[in-house]
């Protein structure tokens, strides 16, 4: 194939990479450093009121935002430097936090908070993912072949609804008196409140996420299971190796490829968790990077929608992202080499 | 097991048949309880005990419920759909359709089936159970608290309908664009193992990990002020990007992009590149190749594919939440609204409700599409 007919069959995806991810990216880190903000004048406004014999009036000062002649707010874009990032960082607030070792107060810098539940669901969520993801598809690979077929369409089920949707009914057994809050305040005879502390949330939110991904990386492990070699099991057997000896050195390394698969996919999407926020409506108690993001782009009370930091806080992401795909790619690029 | 020295002693077996029974009852639980719930007045749906939930008592006592005969009557027509779906539906498709063209059979298949079920339920079933209902006795008296009253709150108060329009503006538009683009780059990408083409993979995929918030939060400025840059170009009637639904299409579609052309490529690598080579060496060049002999062959992986992308574009709410404007919500961000001012538990019945129309399409696609999505889910990790 040559070089233009190449070009012809990729150039429109390229092409929408380019413009709608590619563009964006450079325009949210040119973003980062400037701030756009309406221009403010300070007026003397004299205010009279009606009163016996002379008015009373009171002059004051007041800052207004400058209006050009159709009566829209005039606005304007300065180069900031660094410092939509230290609104967002503040690391003279967090480095004290470090220092004293008080890390209640670094808590409380939205940034950190974030970070912090990012990280520990993402690493957390992974090997119960993977954990429950083997064992489902064992389960699976060892039943009866009529019953499988409607055990992987349940097993879908959670993967495949909508994750607010999936993350809200989930929120919905336990909110208030949900029929499973119920169930537990019965069973441990005392009162519980699910929604009132940070852990219990995480703890829902990663049930939800493992419930959400297992059936995933179940099917992923199932159809690795059926190209397992039948003869080395049995030679395995032959030699005397129990069930979990099988399980350890013949299906597990069998695997390997699929589980660094499954486990590459999970990262990169645990890291960019949002949807538990909306779904549990814990953003009072945990918010998550990606959700810190989407905060500032909400605009507030005011309609104005906080651009800058925004794009600070969406760099600050990125970082994050490079590093979890550092291992991945040189593997590709190792492929790609030996490959050729 | 095919071998006699792998067969699992009984107890074993046991062990892991209640194991998968817990799993099923695990990964259905939570769906199938917001359905209940969504069918039941406020108090049954939200009272403590399960079985009232179930029954629905103070649903019954505001007489709303259902017979015996109701629930067998509806069951042997669920019954008879599922077996009209997977048994009737593909051969009729096959003697219909010309070979490579059964994706529209399956379209039109679908639609008529779903079409025909609405009509059974809402229109048919109802006229004959309300006469046989009063002859049937103590079979016909209502056992079983139901109601649809939420449902009707949400789609026609609600104006929920107006959302699903949007939903399927946006979804439809997304999967057309995201395959027909994809497709090329795909087969091209197959078929080219240039450098080039190894890079263009490698930046997808490191695009595919980005959050989608990084994104938008590079599209919000541009696409809000759009009128003024475009005005040079488009003059006066310049449109403000923002709030447009092919402005989400097409930011869908590029974010959707990575993940489709992996998932294509692998796919094509699949067909044996004899087959377009046999077409080239009869004369035809690549564009023809791919239209003539590769075309009729691919659409198994574009199926799957397509189902990816719709899921991907239906199930959005990061997206569609910041670029639309009120009246062009889809879904999703819709429902958000919804249970944010949840005040009364009628409200919050109404959220079930609403939740539920939304993954119940959701159900029929994994329910005809099962063997597509699996071989999709697995097609992408056996090439890494």
């Amino acid at each position: 194939m040559n070089f233009r007919t190449f070009a012809a069959f990729v150039g429109p995806s390229v092409f929408m990479m380019l413009l709608f991810i590619a563009f964006p990216l450079l325009s949210v880190f040119k973003q980062s450093f400037y701030i756009t903000q309406p221009i403010y004048e300070t007026v003397e406004v004299e205010t009279c009121t009606p009163g016996f014999l002379t008015q009373t009036c009171v002059t004051e000062l007041k800052s207004q935002p400058v209006l050009d002649d159709e009566g829209e707010i005039v606005t304007r874009t300065e180069f900031v430097g660094l410092q939509s990032y230290r609104n967002v960082l503040e690391p003279e607030r967090a480095w004290r936090a470090v220092t004293e070792g008080n890390w209640s107060t670094l808590s409380t810098i939205d940034f950190w908070k974030a970070l912090r539940f990012t990280l520990t669901f993402t690493l957390i969520t992974l090997p119960l993912v993977l954990g429950c993801g083997l064992g489902i598809a064992l389960l699976i690979n060892s039943a009866a072949g009529a019953i499988r077929g409607p055990v992987i369409f349940v097993s879908l089920l959670p993967f495949i609804i909508t994750p607010v949707i999936g993350a809200l009914s989930i929120n919905w057994l336990f909110r208030g008196d949900g029929i499973l809050t119920a169930l537990l305040e019965w069973w441990l005879q005392r009162d519980i409140a699910l929604f009132a502390q940070a852990w219990t949330i995480e703890i829902l939110m990663m049930f939800y996420r493992v419930w959400h991904v297992a059936p995933f990386a179940a099917v992923v492990f199932y159809a690795g299971l059926q190209t397992v070699n039948q003869d080395s099991l049995e030679s395995a057997v032959i030699d005397g190796a129990t069930r979990w000896q099988r399980l350890k050195f013949i299906v597990i390394p069998h695997l390997m490829p699929l589980i660094i698969f499954v486990s590459m996919i999970h990262l990169m999407d645990a890291y960019r968790v949002f949807e538990e926020i909306i779904g549990f409506s814990s953003q009072a108690y945990v918010i998550s990077l990606q959700w810190l993001t989407f905060d500032y782009l909400v605009p507030d009370q005011a309609g104005n929608r906080s651009i800058s930091r925004a794009s600070a806080s969406a760099m600050l992401t990125m970082i994050g992202i490079v590093i979890l795909l550092i291992l991945p790619l040189r593997r590709t690029w190792r492929d790609h080499k030996g490959g050729h | 097991m095919s071998s006699r020295a792998l067969r699992q002693p009984l107890s074993l077996r046991l062990t892991s048949g209640v194991f998968l029974a817990i799993w099923c009852l695990v990964a259905a639980f939570p769906i199938a309880w917001i359905a209940i719930m969504s069918v039941k007045s406020p108090v049954d749906a939200y009272d403590s005990n399960a079985l009232n939930v179930i029954l629905g008592p103070a649903t019954l006592a505001a007489g709303n419920g259902v017979s015996v005969l109701d629930i067998l009557f509806g069951i042997a027509l669920i019954w008879g759909m599922v077996r009209l779906i997977t048994r009737v539906v593909p051969g009729q498709i096959r003697s219909y359709c010309a070979p490579g063209q059964e994706w529209v059979g399956w379209v039109i298949g679908v639609l008529v089936s779903l079409l025909v079920f609405l009509l059974a339920a809402l229109v048919v079933l109802p006229a004959v159970l309300g006469v046989l209902n009063p002859m049937a006795g103590a079979l016909g008296r209502d056992v079983l608290g139901l109601t649809t009253e939420h449902y009707r709150t949400v789609w026609i108060e609600r104006g929920f309908i107006n959302n699903f329009r949007n939903s399927l503006i946006v979804t439809a538009g997304v999967v057309t664009v995201s395959l027909t683009v994809g497709t090329l780059a795909g087969y091209g990408l197959a078929r080219s193992g240039s450098t080039l083409a190894f890079w263009i993979l490698l930046i997808a995929l490191i695009f595919r990990a980005l959050p989608h918030s990084v994104l938008v939060a590079g599209y919000l400025p541009v696409f809000i002020n759009s009128a003024e840059w475009l005005a040079p170009i488009l003059g006066d009637n310049a449109p403000t990007l923002y709030g447009k639904p092919f402005a989400v299409i097409a930011v869908l579609v590029a974010i959707n992009q990575p993940f489709t052309i992996w998932m294509l490529r692998s796919f094509f690598q699949n067909i044996p590149a004899e087959l377009d080579e046999a077409a080239r060496v009869d004369g035809c060049n690549h564009f023809q190749a791919f239209r003539r002999v590769i075309m009729p062959v691919m659409w198994p992986g574009v199926i799957t594919t397509g189902l990816f992308s719709f899921l991907l574009a239906y199930n959005d709410f990061l997206v569609t939440s910041l670029l639309l404007d009120a009246q062009n919500q889809t879904m999703v961000p819709a429902i958000a609204g919804m249970f944010n001012r949840e005040t009364t538990t009628t409200d919050q019945v109404v959220a079930v409700a609403a939740a539920v129309s939304i993954i119940a399409p959701l159900f029929f696609l994994v329910m005809i599409f099962q063997r597509q999505i699996v071989s999709g889910l697995t097609a992408g990790a056996v090439k890494g």
